[in-house]
């Protein structure tokens, strides 16, 4: 078939990969062919630019149980025949057309991946990140991505228990949706998604095929444009309530039934196409689909459509042919469709049928066989210039102001509590929440074990801007510094790859520092990579959104009853683990107070992975010993906000004025530097013992005391304290 | 006495109702909606949470169909305990066991937040191991819990002593800065005539256990099986 550009550019292929994929085939393609070959050699589904970068990973380790990108997430070993899979995923473009429905369906889409596998989801997390909130379409878009999360979440019964926000100009117009589930359930029941044995049925199941989201996969690798809002086709709605219903029979089918069946993959990205063909490569089979047979929404649909559909709440099941029968009834009792489109065949291929007729015939290894390409990288203009930004020369704060600039910080869309958001979220269902959404890690109960799962996501956009290596080392200590922080040892990433068009010299620079930078703390930290996702291509006509390697990290709470929060109590002593109290104005380099005091996003952040690996491991030690009563990341906001975030959680006030906070007073309260933590203990002394043979700085803060906030010149009432922050994203989104 | 979970498609609180059940001892079993068994007199039949038929249509309104209920009418028809929370308490008012509408919430949000609640009759299955003055810790999670009904439903809901919940303050206070949703007169929950169907927004099965926040929902439980002697 004649194939000219104007059809190339819809498809995002380009000229070359065209001219390959004929080569490959010998000859043309038919369109079922080129749709298919689109959008399996997208970014989205192939990772062109991203995976010859993956080897950096560390991927294995004494819990991992599934080899990196072998199935839909990655699976852990929690002990005692229970394992946690989980995997974040990015629905960026859909939510910056249509929030609502581009956030909803990026839950609904990640809780496939998870149920896949056998494993019950049992929580959810959102990692954010929009323009600016003093503009209205960005409030929009907060708006609407909220309501989202909520509209799925909510319905379908799986908790939405953490995630986090961040604000900066460079999202404007492109905002980010990472969405991260956990699913639990027994080893044994585990399930593969690979197509295995010959003439097995394939059996489609959930809702009808409509032609919603036809070449969604090619749309999220593509930059959005003025004209993106006219890609809303591109967009897919979803329906929680079908999910809830497929997610039930799915993990009934694990659970019970294992045995009828060879394989159960979800339908996301790229559909049916991707669906089929990747489960057919799983297993070194092929696969054999008459679209007749596939049940629509729409009359009319053409074989090209309904291969690359994205309607959501969709499975691919692969039974036993002995077992069809069963595995229809089970689904039909949960009044669900299950309809067989095809079988499994030995012959590596994927062909396509419209009724009798061949419409399409490529093999499985071509289809599947996406370009890779490596852009040389080139170092962004601007990075030496900011880090060589004097910050020494900033004027510090005056004492008389540090009360007033505390207030300030804590009422900033960057910094506001985040209980607007997460009050619209069931963050309690299925009665597993011990720690709840609003502190450093959620902490989720593993039910019939004394174990919990603490779990958090965190990447700070700012520090991998301005150096992508160190910033996407910090992201993974972070990350797992929250984890720490609630008593959890940390096991295990995710992480969401989200770049601008990776075509760039300067975005592919970013892309490899911050892969290798994330490589490296995961390595340090002793956490690989388990699963991920990539979503490149996120600029608008403005330029790239800032280089954010989102993490989702996993750990492991030993005694779920003794997981820690961040409220210290009456008479607590606290300590800052980690660094003295006095710091020098380097450490304010890509602060918050930064930026929203100086107006400024410059300077060098720095860590030193083995320190920060050794701090983290004097908390757990601590609280082995059952020496903290709370502990909290001091990071983003630096020691002050940290310190007021332990108040408000405790309800109870701080005495610290006597801190002795050296001679920058700015970099000694707001300053960013890492491996910091806050802790509250009655037994200081036995803390300080512990840090000091390991050689880890231990500063007496102050007591937990009264009603106020004091520390150095800062003196602050707790109820005013309490009204900045807890007030503040309501009175922002109000547009206040 | 055994507890009868009712399942509808949609419904998200069964495990967590059993669960909650079990910390206070009482064997329950699950009862898919398309059943339409008859409920031992002394089971406690319980329509839990969720979004039954994804709330579709109306919060309710497709479930009250499902043969099941003609199970739960009977049931509530001969005395038998019914209690619905969240959306069981918006199907048992859609299937007339229980007057007036549960409406959107007031901020036209979802809220899942901790709420308090005082009760305002000690002296139903449901109630009447609650002591006055006691405050109950229990978190609401829903869309549209906003519970409205006329002037004079209300006055005689009040007067009959069928307000079983009000949402109040830690202190047992009754204002409008405890209600999280809207509803008149701050009604979390209520009774029908004979006081024995309680439809209630709060979740009582979430403040199960103190590893989970609290253990304040228990209280109705133990209330029930005050009335119905374990094992009948």
């Amino acid at each position: 078939m004649p194939v000219d550009d104007r059809t190339l550019a819809q498809i995002a292929l380009s000229r070359a990969e065209y001219d390959r994929l004929v080569a490959m085939l010998e000859r043309e393609p038919t369109e079922v062919e080129l749709g298919m070959a689109s959008a399996l050699w997208s970014e989205h589904c192939g990772y062109k630019h991203s995976k010859p970068l993956f080897h950096h990973f560390p991927t294995t380790g004494p819990r991992v149980l599934t080899e990196a990108g072998a199935e839909n997430a990655g699976a852990i070993d929690l002990g005692d025949g229970w394992c946690a899979v989980f995997k974040m995923e990015s629905h960026n473009h859909p939510s910056a057309i249509e929030p609502y429905e581009g956030a909803a369906t990026g839950v609904g889409g990640i809780l496939r991946d998870i149920f896949a596998m056998g494993m019950r989801p049992v929580a959810l997390l959102d990692s954010l990140r929009f323009g600016p909130l003093s503009d209205a379409h960005n409030r929009h878009l907060f708006r609407g991505v909220v309501a989202g999360i909520g509209g799925y979440g909510n319905c379908i019964g799986v908790p939405t228990v953490g995630g986090e926000v961040q604000l900066a100009p460079e999202y404007s117009g492109n905002p980010l949706v990472n969405a991260m589930c956990v699913g639990v359930g027994r080893v044994e029941h585990l399930l593969s998604s690979a197509a295995r044995g010959v003439g097995n049925p394939l059996v489609l199941v959930g809702a009808d095929t409509g032609r919603d989201g036809i070449h969604g996969a090619t749309f999220a690798s593509v930059s959005l444009d003025a004209d993106s809002s006219e890609r809303r086709p591109a967009v897919q709605v979803g329906n929680p309530f079908l999910e809830k219903l497929l997610m039930e029979a799915c993990v009934e089918l694990a659970e019970q039934h294992k045995d009828w069946i060879e394989g159960l993959q979800d339908l996301g990205a790229a559909g049916l196409t991707s669906s089929a063909v990747e489960s057919a490569l799983r297993a070194g089979t092929g696969i054999d689909i008459d679209i007749s047979l596939v049940p629509r929404r729409e009359q009319g649909m053409t074989a090209y459509e309904v291969m690359l559909s994205e309607s959501q709440e969709r499975m691919l099941v692969i039974p036993k042919r002995e077992h069809l029968e069963d595995v229809l009834a089970l689904f039909h009792r949960w009044e669900i469709h299950a309809d067989v489109i095809g079988t499994v065949t030995g012959d590596g291929m994927a062909t396509i049928r419209d009724g009798a007729e061949v419409v399409g015939r490529a093999p499985i290894a071509t289809l599947t066989d996406a370009p890779q390409y490596v852009v040389e990288g080139r170092r962004p203009a601007g990075l030496d210039e900011a880090h060589a930004f004097d910050l020494a020369a900033l004027t510090d704060l005056e004492p008389a102001r540090a009360t007033q600039a505390l207030l300030d910080l804590l009422a900033s869309e960057n910094m506001a509590s985040r209980r607007w958001i997460f009050r619209q979220y069931d963050h309690q269902v299925l009665n597993n929440t011990v720690v709840p959404p609003g502190g450093d890690a959620a902490v989720i109960w593993l039910k019939g074990t004394n174990r919990g799962l603490a779990v958090a996501t965190d990447c700070n956009g700012r520090f991998v801007g301005l150096e992508p290596r160190i910033g996407a080392q910090i992201a993974v200590a972070e990350a797992a510094r929250n984890v720490v922080a609630v008593g959890g040892t940390p096991v295990a990433v995710t992480d969401c790859l989200n770049f601008g068009n990776p075509e760039r010299p300067e975005v592919a620079y970013q892309l490899e520092q911050s892969i290798i930078g994330l490589a490296e703390s995961c390595r340090v930290l002793g956490t690989p990579v388990v699963s991920g996702n990539a979503s490149l291509y996120n600029e608008t006509p403005n330029g790239a959104v800032l280089p954010t390697p989102t993490i989702g990290m996993l750990g492991i709470v030993a005694d779920v009853r003794r997981a820690l929060t961040c409220a210290p109590r009456a008479g607590d002593t606290l300590l800052l683990l980690g660094a003295t109290l006095a710091q020098d104005a380097l450490t304010l380099a890509g602060s918050e107070y930064l930026a929203t005091a100086h107006n400024t996003v410059a300077g060098l952040p720095r860590i030193d992975l083995d320190f920060e690996a050794r701090v983290q491991r004097i908390v757990l030690d601590a609280h082995a010993l059952g020496l903290l009563t709370a502990a909290h990341d001091c990071s983003d906001g630096g020691l002050a906000v940290a310190l007021a975030e332990c108040a408000l959680a405790g309800s109870i006030g701080i005495e610290a004025a006597g801190a002795v906070l050296g001679t920058r007073l700015d970099a000694a309260l707001f300053g960013e530097a890492q491996s910091r933590f806050l802790v509250a203990t009655q037994d200081a002394e036995a803390v300080r013992t512990l840090a000091q043979a390991a050689a880890v700085p231990c500063a007496v803060l102050g007591l937990a005391t009264g009603d106020r906030l004091r520390l150095g010149p800062i003196d602050a009432a707790l109820a005013d304290i309490r009204e900045a922050h807890e007030g503040g994203l309501g009175r922002i989104l109000s547009g206040l | 006495m055994r507890a009868a979970v009712v399942v509808f498609p949609g419904t998200w609180s069964d495990g967590d109702c059993i669960y909650a059940l079990g910390r206070v001892g009482v064997e329950a079993y699950r009862v898919w909606h398309r059943e339409a068994p008859v409920f031992a007199p002394n089971d406690l039949v319980v329509l839990p949470g969720g979004f039954s038929y994804g709330d579709h249509l109306r919060c309710g309104a497709i479930a009250r169909f499902s043969p099941v209920m003609q199970s739960v009418q009977a049931h509530a028809a001969a005395g038998g305990l019914v209690i619905g929370i969240c959306n069981g308490f918006q199907i048992l008012c859609e299937a007339a066991l229980l007057p007036g509408v549960l409406m959107r919430n007031a901020s036209l949000q979802f809220r899942c937040m901790p709420t308090h609640l005082v009760a305002e009759n000690h002296a139903s299955p449901f109630t009447r191991g609650i002591v006055i003055g006691r405050v109950l810790a229990v978190p609401i999670s829903h869309g549209e819990g906003n519970y409205f009904a006329d002037a004079t439903t209300l006055d005689m809901l009040e007067a009959t002593g069928r307000v079983a919940f009000r949402y109040a303050d830690a202190a047992g206070r009754v204002n409008s800065e405890a209600n999280p949703n809207g509803a008149q007169r701050n009604i979390a929950g209520i009774l029908n005539e004979r006081g024995n169907v309680l439809g209630m927004m709060p979740h009582p099965e979430r403040a199960c256990d103190p590893l989970l926040g609290g253990e304040d929902g228990n209280a109705i439980w133990q209330s029930v099986l005050g009335v119905v002697t374990v094992g009948a």
